[in-house]
């Protein structure tokens, strides 16, 4: 008989909630690694903070926050080369910014500008997933692709713990297992799908253990430990470049703010309970750490927050000061070629923006 | 020019077209050893080996999801849903993802998979096998849906849906596979994507139709001809991209309309069909068009299919009535 409950669960951690660890371990971080994760962790927090103000401000639309989250989201994307595949949903800003997307892409997107859905040429990220765990079957096909074409590149899907609920989380871990693709499932359980916890979500102890049956290895990591979830994407991304196949990566960590700022979080969760996730906060940890090797002081600090809200200024200003694009264009996205009748409605509206006088 | 059946003629394209094309794979259930519960990719396996054709495990959005995945990384994969009733399970990833990927990035992605489904009634199946489900497809933006109903069509639009850069959903009527033969030429051949064809010319009355119900429609006309009605009938082929001048120029001529489909008749693809032929040529008319279709149940059980299909005797009916006008 399998029994579930014996089934033994490890967290991968390097970095406690103080900032202490083992220092075997933390010597294989050098202090430019660790300066560059705190430096990213912080500039995502700093962009993430100011997204929520600007839409309160009604500057942008809907927008799901992902403070608390940075740690699995930089650590993850900081184990990955510039040409690997990443299918995010929507929280996923911070990994598509250290995986180059430009900020001001990303204002365009959050202004519900068509200029927002069109990602650089050259950079391997899919747009924004809406249907929740819709992207982890993609991810496998892309993956399946580059082992097809004898390619290295790895794709990553990122989704939450309410994604492993859907079927098609199911069929893309059992496809990819299947045919061994190098494809890593992301998981930022961050313990909430909007408002139903983790255990209204599935019985299952960890989501990491579901890996087993599917016949791929599964890892359990606290997400809130930057150090940690590197170096478990690391080895998770060398193993599929090796050809080892898929790997499930539960990543423990908490939203600390709403799902979106559609919803109200006090309705649905206890102060105590997020006042308790805040002591673990990915960036606390880092910051303590650098600050007893010396390597950070308040002043940069300061300086960095400063010099990142300067940043989302002049890339908020840019977007919102180039062309905002019309509703001409949305006919030239649907087909390579526009059948007659839909040539037709593109004619019609041009008319009509001409005869108003506006383009 | 060798005599082929609707699958051999699918078969064929399929073949040729990856002997062309490196890129272009084979997916779905069944579709590798066995050759497709209708032989359709039979012997693709054989010649292509295992890095071409795959048999999948058993799960609809699986296979429509990857094949999206594979399409955006540089692959051509045709997938294969073994009946069409089975889509549902897939909506998601064919409606919503592989229609609009093109849309969501603005350009920067396109997904050029063929999804490749039997459908269509009167062969007597359990239930979901026979079910048309064009119309939800057809009014999915971003879909190209192609609809054959003979050897040489198959294999002609099957070529062009390979190569098209975008979606298409390609469906194969079941009572057609293996109906009646038909002269294919050997070379691969394309037939442009939405360009209807018409089959019998004719001055009294145009009947347009597509997919399983074309021969029978065609076998009608020409019985009519002995009482002295000369109807015209159009095979539309595609529903997206829709050939609105062929319609339109033939209406011009005949000012009388039938249309026939398997789907059920409200919200069928014949609705859309008569409110552009309403919005565009209403004065060329002289009778109220009439739609003869599946009834607005599920598809029903073998032993009553036959009454519920549209059939000769509806289909007469329906000519009937618009003569009277």
């Amino acid at each position: 008989m399998f029994d579930p409950d014996k089934l033994p669960v490890e967290i991968v951690r390097i970095l406690d909630e103080n900032g202490n660890g083992d220092e075997e371990k933390l010597a294989a971080f050098s202090d430019e690694w660790l300066l560059r994760a705190y430096r990213e962790m912080r500039r995502a927090r700093v962009i993430d903070e100011r997204l929520l103000r600007m839409q309160r401000q009604g500057r942008i639309g809907t927008y799901a926050p992902f403070s608390g989250q940075e740690a699995a989201q930089i650590g993850s994307a900081l184990a990955l080369r510039k040409d690997d595949w990443i299918f995010p949903s929507y929280r996923e800003v911070a990994v598509c910014l250290m995986h180059g997307m430009p900020l001001e892409q990303f204002f365009h997107y959050v202004q519900g500008r068509l200029s927002g859905k069109r990602m650089p040429e050259g950079l391997n990220i899919f747009p924004t997933q809406i249907i929740i765990a819709a992207q982890t079957l993609h991810a496998v096909g892309c993956a399946w692709a580059s082992k097809l074409k004898g390619e290295s590149q790895v794709s990553v899907a990122y989704f939450g713990d309410g994604a492993t609920s859907e079927g098609d989380f199911h069929e893309a871990m059992n496809f990819a297992a299947v045919y061994n693709v190098p494809v890593i499932f992301f998981c930022q359980n961050n313990q909430y799908a909007i408002s139903v916890p983790y255990r209204k979500q599935t019985a299952s102890r960890t989501i990491a253990q579901k890996a087993l049956a599917y016949g791929m290895k599964g890892v359990l990591v606290d997400g809130n430990d930057v150090l940690a979830v590197y170096e478990t994407m690391k080895q998770a991304v060398e193993a599929a470049r090796r050809g080892e196949g898929p790997m499930l990566i539960e990543a423990l960590t908490y939203r600390l703010g709403p799902h979106t700022t559609a919803d109200d979080p006090t309705k649905y969760r206890r102060p105590e309970e997020v006042e308790a996730w805040r002591t673990k906060d990915p960036l606390y940890r880092l910051r303590v750490l650098l600050k007893r090797r010396g390597l950070w002081t308040e002043a940069q600090e300061e300086a960095l927050v400063a010099q990142v809200n300067d940043e989302v200024t002049a890339a908020y200003e840019a977007a919102i000061a180039s062309k905002s694009g019309s509703i001409v264009d949305v006919f030239d996205y649907v087909y390579s070629e526009a059948p007659t009748l839909l040539a037709e409605q593109k004619e019609e509206v041009m008319r009509r923006k001409q005869r108003s006088g506006v383009r | 020019m060798a005599e082929l059946t609707m699958i051999e003629a699918i078969n064929e394209a399929m073949r040729q077209e990856m002997e062309r094309d490196s890129r272009i794979i084979v997916l779905g259930e069944d579709v590798g050893e066995n050759g497709g519960v209708f032989r359709a990719t039979d012997g693709l396996l054989e010649q292509f080996g295992e890095g071409r054709v795959f048999d999948t495990p058993l799960a609809e959005s699986g296979i429509i999801g990857t094949s999206i995945g594979l399409a955006i990384n540089g692959m051509r994969p045709i997938a294969e849903i073994q009946f069409l009733g089975f889509v549902y399970q897939a909506m998601d990833q064919l409606a919503a993802q592989a229609a609009r990927i093109r849309f969501r990035s603005a350009g920067r992605f396109s997904c050029p998979i063929v999804v490749r489904s039997p459908y269509g009634g009167g062969v007597r199946t359990p239930e979901l096998h026979s079910d048309a489900l064009e119309a939800l497809f057809a009014h999915s933006p971003g879909l190209k849906v192609v609809m054959p109903s003979n050897p040489y069509d198959a294999k002609g639009l099957l070529i062009s849906a390979i190569r098209d850069e975008d979606p298409v959903l390609f469906l194969e009527p079941m009572k057609l596979y293996r109906a009646f033969r038909m002269e294919v030429p050997e070379e691969p051949y394309t037939i442009p994507l939405g360009q209807a064809r018409v089959v019998k010319e004719g001055e009294d009355v145009t009947i347009l139709t597509w997919g399983p119900t074309v021969p029978l429609v065609a076998k009608l006309a020409d019985e009519m001809r002995t009482k002295g009605i000369d109807a015209e009938v159009i095979d539309l082929r595609c529903l997206q991209p829709l050939d609105i001048d062929a319609i339109l120029a033939s209406v011009e001529k005949t000012g009388r309309v039938m249309i026939v489909h398997e789907a059920v008749k409200t919200g069928g693809f014949g609705a859309e069909v008569a409110a552009l032929i309403s919005e565009r040529a209403l004065f060329a008319l002289s009778a109220p068009i009439v739609r003869i279709a599946g009834y607005d149940t599920p598809y029903p059980v073998p032993s009553v299919e036959d009454d519920w299909l549209p059939n000769a005797e509806r289909i007469v009916e329906g000519i009937e009535t618009l003569l009277r006008y």
